[in-house]
């Protein structure tokens, strides 16, 4: 009977066991089905020509170059923005503030909280502050009314890409803080070093790494966000590669819904949209990839550190 | 290290304020007209465009687009000197740009927009009276039984409330009355024709030269009326009753280069672009 | 302060790498900066609310909006025409506009719950075996998938939902709707799977290994220590990580644009097609004439959207920080 009692345990638990890693299975299977479909479809159609030239004939010939190019200039500018912003502000909570500090707490549950507005919100604000209020604003100061920086722009783009990312480059930056031994900060202060020069010369070539990671995150989260850009600079089809702050630019996720929901030709843009998805695709595998693996190598110096 | 830093800061300080005045000054330098709006008219748009800079060299044509909400925004604000758009101004936008323009808003319809009714291609109707598609889309009629088709029930496809299409085919098939709440919004005519051609039992709207992979009926004023195919003769003659105009708007009339390009436009060379991408010419009065 | 040496101090080092006098002045203007940019998250935030509630105030104070889409019309049923009987409509562009918010609710709520409940038990179960059961090897193939789920972009999975799983769908279970709020469903459950895991899985691995060792000691077999000793501690974070699933549901856009049909219909079938909020705002937004009472509809949406996301966040943090606090009284 108790033997009976410690199988019937025992089997209810490999049973149950076996469940949690058909879960498992179950997520792989559907990166794996979507990895697949996607990439056995987008194949045929990469070449140099799909990556360097414009689209032709309704997206159906040619290729996605605008699209790269812009999604390329929004992501530099999104990062010329938010790299800075987003290092002080970890710098400050990790450095600066006194631990356990209320103001430290509120800093962290905005920065929580921001993550956690979703994107379309975002787009609306870009709408509402970027372009209503500072575009039209500067327009008005600058240029006498005339609309130049009051209508959708890439630097409003960038912009409100660059605060959707920035709790991903806070995070990533305070995690490398943390991985810095505290020796460090010590001896710079030992040789009388003030709080700005320790952290230029010490803390924050050490935590370049994480810094990077944080970057790259935001880059590859910010190449994929359609939501964002929609209202606030994407375009459907430019004749031109924007050259100025105050132009629109094509992005590679808007024109993948573009392609997916207004092709002239459904069947004749699959091929094209199809490898679209999978430049995309690639492309934040790519970059997460990366910040992953620089990742690890941070919190192994993290483990071996302490 | 840091005069490094300093000259960095001014160099990049310098490049964004370059960027911020080339901008406008550049434009004052060179002739340009813009085109902003609808984004169902920026390939069309686009195709104008880059015809017509191939004859005028020296002037650009710049085309972009945004929605006509974005469009008829930058014309009230002086942010375009064309605005196209796919659904006509409505009246407090039009004073809005008489108020802040002071000039009155004139509308140039430039192409005309046919629109098709698709269906499946298994699906065996062969043509719709504008009563029974007034009946499908308002919800009172349900089933394809009901329009002599087999026992399913129909899946209506349309477009977005804002979109131009939308509010045409409420004022002429629907005669205003609403749509029924179950007629699916897609953001795309490219989204309809792909939902329609998964679904054999479902019927969509949308530009004619969609049609791939569907099936376009023709329709019929009522019982009695033959029925019409749409087609560039019977959208032109007007025998096709489901044809929209698309549009131009300028502030006040236009002149200059403006007005060149739209001469260009509605003038032999232009109105043939409108079919190879297909639209149709606008009926010469 | 903080320099409690460890080395000697020596000036004429200390002067050669750090100059004193400037390293002064910048110490200065770098505390401010630094303190300034960090004041930055909050300012945003703040200003997110204040430009968004300012396009949607004219519901209060214009009584040009007011009149066409006041807030008894966004919350009570109208009629579609005098004299028929009052329903709750989304249609805004009609002889008398209706902008009733309680279908675009209920479709916000219909496809969030599906997504969620497809999610949160593959999720949490995944999150489990990964942390209490898994060999080494089968832990470093599931984290790099859930990394690649949840980097791709949301564009695409909106695409493959409109593409592939619709027509799966519809062949599997003979729907009459292709797209539908159980497509949105399943495309959403992708986006929320990474989240719920991650802080699951954060939640199941700060409990204690003493935990584990005492309940294994007293004869427990490994599943038993799991569902009895390590779910029940890790449960607030567990918690947390579905109310923060479920945070990302609400707001997700363009799998539920892409993917359910867009139709306001008020119904509880999974098989009828959806509107959200989200998705309407990003569909309407484009075309509208600016500062219409539709335009400022769509803001106060947005404003919605924004607040409740936000205390669906903050309740889900509140559920961590108590997670951590139980946890460090316990060890």
């Amino acid at each position: 009977m108790s033997s009976d009692w410690m199988k019937r345990t025992k089997f209810a638990g490999a049973l149950s066991q076996g469940l949690t890693a058909f879960a498992c299975l179950i997520i792989i299977a559907i990166v794996v089905i979507i990895m697949g479909n996607i990439v056995s479809h987008g194949v045929q159609k990469i070449s140099w020509e799909f990556l360097s030239a414009p689209p032709r004939d309704h997206f159906t010939k040619g290729g996605i170059f605008p699209a790269i190019f812009g999604t390329a200039a929004l992501v530099i500018l999104m990062t010329i923005a938010v790299i800075p912003l987003g290092v002080a502000t970890a710098v400050y909570m990790y450095e600066y503030a006194p631990k356990r500090s209320r103001l430290v707490q509120l800093v962290r549950l905005a920065i929580q909280n921001l993550a956690g507005v979703p994107a379309i919100v975002f787009g609306l604000f870009g709408v509402g502050f970027f372009i209503e209020f500072v575009g039209r604003g500067l327009d008005k100061g600058l240029y006498g009314g005339r609309l130049v920086y009051g209508q959708p722009a890439i630097i409003w783009s960038a912009l409100t890409m660059a605060l959707l990312t920035l709790p991903t480059v806070v995070v990533a930056t305070e995690e490398a803080l943390r991985a810095i031994p505290n020796n460090y900060r010590e001896v710079a202060y030992s040789l009388g070093a003030t709080r700005w020069q320790m952290i230029r010369k010490v803390v924050l070539p050490q935590a370049a790494g994480g810094i990077l990671t944080g970057g790259i995150l935001a880059v590859s989260r910010g190449s994929g966000e359609v939501a964002p850009v929609m209202f606030t600079g994407a375009a459907y089809s430019l004749p031109h590669l924007p050259t100025q702050l105050h132009h629109q630019f094509m992005e590679l996720g808007y024109h993948v819904y573009v392609m997916s929901t207004q092709a002239f030709d459904v069947e004749a843009t699959k091929p094209a949209l199809y490898s679209t998805v999978m430049v995309l695709l690639m492309l934040t595998f790519l970059l997460n990839f990366t910040a992953v693996m620089i990742r690890a190598r941070i919190r192994k110096k993290l483990r071996d550190g302490r | 290290m840091r005069s490094k830093c300093i000259g960095l800061i001014l160099l990049s300080g310098l490049v964004i304020f370059s960027a911020a005045c080339g901008g406008p000054g550049e434009s004052e330098q060179h002739r340009s007209v813009t085109v902003k709006g609808s984004d169902t008219m920026v390939i069309l748009a686009q195709s104008w465009a880059e015809n017509y800079m191939k004859e005028h060299p020296g002037l650009t044509v710049q085309v972009t687009g945004g929605g006509s909400g974005v469009g008829i925004a930058a014309l009230i604000n002086g942010g375009t000197d064309i605005c196209e758009a796919s659904r006509p101004m409505k009246d407090s936008e039009k004073q809005q740009a008489k108020s802040r323009r002071g000039n009155e808003v004139k509308e140039i319809p430039v192409a005309l927009d046919g629109l098709a009714i698709y269906v499946g291609e298994s699906n065996p109707i062969q043509s719709f009276t504008e009563p029974q598609l007034k009946g499908i889309y308002t919800g009172k009629i349900t089933n394809w039984k009901e329009v002599g088709g087999k026992d399913a029930r129909i899946v209506t496809y349309g477009r977005d409330n804002s979109s131009g299409t939308y509010q045409f085919f409420k004022e002429h098939v629907l005669n205003n009355e609403d749509f029924a709440r179950e007629v699916q919004t897609l953001p795309g005519t490219g989204a309809i024709v792909n939902a329609v051609s998964k679904d054999p039992s479902s019927i969509g709207y949308g530009g004619i030269a969609y049609a791939s992979g569907i099936r376009v009926v023709s329709v019929r004023r009522d019982d009695k009326s033959d029925a019409v195919m749409p087609s560039l003769a019977t959208v032109k003659s007007g025998q096709y009753a489901l044809s929209r105009n698309l549009f131009f708007y300028t502030i006040g009339e236009p002149a200059g280069d403006v007005k060149a390009f739209i001469d260009w436009v509605l003038g032999p060379e232009g109105q043939k672009l409108c079919e190879t991408v297909g639209y149709y010419p606008i009926a010469q009065k | 302060m903080r320099n409690s040496g460890i080395l000697p101090y020596r000036p004429e080092v200390a002067a050669r790498s750090f100059p004193v006098f400037r390293g002064m002045v910048s110490d200065k203007m770098a505390a401010f900066v630094i303190k300034g940019s960090a004041f930055l998250a909050i300012a945003s935030l703040i200003l997110i609310f204040i430009f968004i509630g300012k396009e949607a105030l004219p519901m209060f104070t214009s009584s040009e909006v007011q009149q066409e889409a006041g807030l008894s019309k966004l919350f009570l049923p109208q009629p579609a025409h005098p004299g028929e009987a009052a329903q709750f409509t989304w249609q805004p562009i009609s002889e008398t506009p209706k902008y009733s918010l309680l279908p675009l609710l209920a479709g916000t709520l219909k496809v969030t719950i599906i997504a969620v409940l497809i999610a949160i038990p593959l999720a949490v179960a995944a999150a489990l075996y990964t942390s209490e059961f898994a060999p080494s090897w089968a832990r470093e193939t599931i984290k790099p998938c859930i990394e690649m789920l949840a980097g791709i972009p949301s564009v695409v999975v909106g695409f493959f939902c409109l593409m592939v799983i619709a027509s799966w769908l519809q062949t599997a279970f003979g729907l009459t709707f292709r797209l539908n709020a159980l497509t949105a469903g399943i495309g959403l459950s992708l986006a929320v799977i990474p989240i719920v895991y991650t802080v699951s899985e954060d939640a199941f691995s700060s409990v204690p290994q003493a935990f584990r060792e005492g309940s294994v000691a007293m004869g427990a077999t490994s599943w038993q220590t799991a569902s009895r000793v390590v779910l029940p501690a890790a449960m607030p974070g567990v918690l947390a990580s579905c109310i923060l699933g479920f945070g990302r549901a609400i707001g997700e856009t363009m799998i539920v644009l892409m993917a359910s049909g867009n139709a306001a219909v008020l119904s509880w079938s999974p098989a009828e097609s959806v509107r959200t909020f989200s998705a309407t705002i990003a569909a309407e937004l484009g075309e509208l004439v600016q500062g219409s009472p539709h335009y400022h509809v769509l803001f106060f949406i947005g404003a919605f959207l924004f607040i409740l996301t936000f205390v669906i966040n903050l309740a889900g943090r509140w559920w961590v920080g108590k997670l951590q606090k139980k946890l460090q009284g316990a060890a």
